[in-house]
């Protein structure tokens, strides 16, 4: 975004102009580690993917399927989607605010912090030191740490936000307000807790308040962390890389504010038919259905932004990833309002339909999301070409069929042990009385399901080499953009 | 509303303030989870009380925590639904007054293994260390990872009295002589199920080892709503 200097008219005096740069330094850290965490965690995903089927792939104590799957979910949210998340935060905010942070140091602080936590857990969940709730597994001085950067990191932004020089904030700023906000609230909330030493704590909460707290997080950590961000890099990059302008100003906003009100109130959709009240359940059911509208809002806002531009996807992975990224999106959400109706829960809960689902998000959404933002940056940051177009197409076409294998997969396993469960015969008894059989009848999904998350992962490994060969390629120092204000 | 959603509307004017805009933000982000938790904390009815429901004891207690440290409620769910189907599979559906001492709750979310809610009573001490130790010994088409580690791996009884001041800390009734006595408890119940064990043709030695406390924690598990309530 750079303008030209006005020519001094030899009369008049013009106003005063200053250089403002960019600390895009920061963006091309977060970028690094994004893709190096994505390898990571996807490689622990396809890890625990084949010790499913093959129980021999347990390798021992620190390696068994209890211990690493919270490292993968830990590391494919807060390692992988997180860094993405910062990474797109910091590239478009100062842009769109026409200001560097607030804080350099600052920006720093937030991501070796954000780094130091991934290490940590890295370290302490092999260890077997979790606190047992999903998503939230690390322990109490851990949960301090993410405290403390989080706050950094929230002071840095709305400083930034009182130093900028666009007053008005686009809608993607508003999604990053709602993101940093709620992430603090949902946090502290959930992690609330007595220690036990250094490495044990127990939850403030018991039972039926624990378990409603624990996903009044948990699906909140889906809304705050792995949507609101990525709508906000969704507004940001797509309408950049399409060369066109948002489909609908006034839809962004009714689809912003249903969508933060609403959203918290899903929660409970992951206790139906559990111990905690009935009219709890239903107000999540409800809420859950209701939420449908103002995710397909943003998935219309985007798809729609590419009216008259759908033909520039032909020579585009950048608007490929994009497309792919937001239909996923839409079908994600319309599946979980989907999977919150109280029929359907009760043949998805438990099965594995629910990791369906939740991998067609985060590897359709997240991921695609972060890699066509990572497609995009990586000329514009590190000043050069992209090293090799045809491997990024190739990352495309692998990616999307590595998905579709899982999720067919997982959908297959889902609904099949589902009804094998809830199977009576004619003397009304359980058709299939030994919850064994269930299990030998998807094992061959299982393989199916590591065949796809196997290619996504083959995907990833096409990123990181574009990635380093394009870096390696560059100036050791890339300048950072620079605009000229009014001083 | 036009006035609000115009390019030059009132709304605009907001996307101006970010202050005005974080706090209306805040607030949106509140409600839900206010409206849905007080009712959970303030209403007594919301969690029925079952008289005969205790607290774990100290060896159990431990064994809650391998379970929670192994991950196991990552493929084991203890939440039996109430469906005609669950009731024959697992028995009596899970009554939220038989989690009030769970912290955390281990309902789950996945049964890539059976639900465990009831599995209390249900097989014997041995049966429970033969399966941790090789699943497939007693299960032959298992998918479940080898335990072994927990037939050779002490079990820290000393650290059970500081779980017991926290818990009791948070709310759960364990008493004072209850905590001091707690190590002798936990050791007298382990070497119980020892012997149990080792009595039945299973490995000896077990006494202090940590399978001994998965194997009492397991063995408690859905048990406490068919005690008789003298």
């Amino acid at each position: 975004m750079e303008s030209t200097q006005n020519p001094a008219s030899p009369i008049s005096s013009s106003p005063a102009r200053i250089t403002v740069t960019f600390d895009d330094q920061i963006t091309r850290y977060f970028v690094i580690a994004t893709a190096i965490w994505g390898f990571v965690g996807m490689l622990v995903g396809a890890l625990i993917a084949l010790q499913m089927p093959f129980w021999q792939a347990n390798l021992g104590e620190y390696l068994s399927f209890g211990r690493l799957r919270p490292l993968h979910t830990n590391a494919v949210i807060f390692a992988f989607a997180g860094n993405a998340i910062f990474a797109a935060i910091y590239y478009s905010s100062q842009r769109l605010l026409k200001t560097r942070m607030f804080s350099d140091g600052m920006s720093r602080f937030h991501f070796w912090g954000w780094q130091a936590v991934i290490v940590s857990a890295a370290i302490t969940l092999p260890l077997g030191i979790t606190t047992g709730k999903e998503y939230a597994e690390l322990e109490w001085p851990i949960d301090v740490m993410i405290t403390i950067i989080w706050v950094v990191f929230a002071v840095n932004y709305f400083m930034t936000l009182r130093i900028r020089r666009e007053k008005h904030m686009y809608v993607a700023i508003w999604f990053y307000i709602a993101t940093i906000i709620t992430i603090a609230v949902l946090h502290i909330g959930n992690s609330l807790a007595m220690p036990v030493g250094l490495f044990k704590s127990y939850p403030i909460y018991a039972g039926v308040q624990d378990a409603f707290i624990q996903w009044w997080y948990g699906h909140n950590a889906v809304a705050f962390f792995l949507t609101t961000p990525f709508l906000g890099l969704m507004y940001y990059f797509l309408p950049k890389a399409a060369e066109r302008p948002v489909f609908s100003y006034r839809l962004s906003i009714v689809h912003f504010w249903s969508l933060v009100f609403l959203y918290i109130w899903a929660g409970p959709h992951h206790l139906n038919y559990t111990s905690i009240p009935e009219w709890a359940v239903t107000l999540g059911m409800t809420f859950s259905v209701m939420l449908w509208m103002p995710s397909w809002g943003g998935m219309i806002n985007g798809l729609f932004t590419l009216r008259g531009a759908w033909h520039k996807l032909r020579d585009s992975v950048v608007l490929k990833m994009f497309v792919i990224g937001i239909t996923f999106y839409g079908m994600s959400t319309f599946e979980g309002p989907l999977l919150s109706v109280k029929t359907v829960n009760a043949l998805s809960h438990y099965t594995d339909w629910t990791i369906g689902h939740a991998h067609a998000g985060a590897l359709g959404w997240n991921g695609f999301m972060t890699f066509g933002m990572i497609y995009w940056l990586l000329p514009r940051l590190w000043r050069t070409k992209i090293w090799s177009d045809k491997l990024a197409n190739l990352h495309f076409w692998v990616g999307t069929i590595g998905m579709l294998l899982y999720v067919m997969a997982l959908y297959s396993a889902g609904v099949t042990q589902g009804l094998m469960w809830r199977a009576f015969n004619e003397s009304g008894r359980l058709l299939y009385p030994d919850f064994m059989e269930t299990v030998i009848q998807i094992v061959p999904m299982y393989w199916v399901r590591l065949i796809g998350g196997l290619m996504y992962l083959a995907g990833m490994v096409m990123l990181l080499v574009n990635m380093y060969m394009t870096i390696k390629s560059a100036d050791e120092k890339p300048t950072d953009a620079a605009i000229t204000v009014a001083a | 509303m036009s006035k609000l959603l115009k390019t030059d509307g009132r709304h605009r004017k907001l996307e101006g303030w970010p202050l005005v805009f974080s706090v209306l933000t805040g607030l949106s982000i509140l409600i839900g989870g206010t409206v849905e938790f007080l009712p959970l904390v303030l209403l007594d009815s919301s969690v029925p009380r079952i008289s005969t429901v205790t607290p774990y004891t100290p060896l159990e207690l431990a064994g809650r925590d391998i379970y929670i440290a192994e991950g196991c409620g990552n493929c084991h769910s203890q939440m039996v639904r109430p469906f005609r189907d669950e009731i024959e599979r697992y028995g009596e559906y899970s009554k939220p007054g038989e989690s009030i001492y769970d912290r955390p709750f281990l309902w789950g979310s996945k049964r890539t293994g059976p639900d465990l809610a009831r599995v209390g009573g249900k097989y014997p001490d041995l049966w429970h260390v033969r399966h941790m130790d090789d699943p497939r010994s007693t299960s032959p088409k298992s998918l479940m990872p080898p335990y072994p580690w927990l037939l050779t791996k002490q079990l820290n009884f000393e650290g059970i009295p500081a779980k017991m001041k926290a818990l009791a800390a948070l709310g759960t009734p364990y008493s004072d002589s209850q905590i001091e006595e707690s190590v002798a408890a936990a050791q007298s119940q382990a070497a119980q199920i020892s012997r149990n064990v080792s009595s039945n043709g299973g490995p000896s030695g077990l006494e202090d080892k940590k399978i001994t406390a998965i194997v009492a924690y397991l063995q408690r598990l859905g048990v406490d709503l068919k005690k008789s309530t003298n």
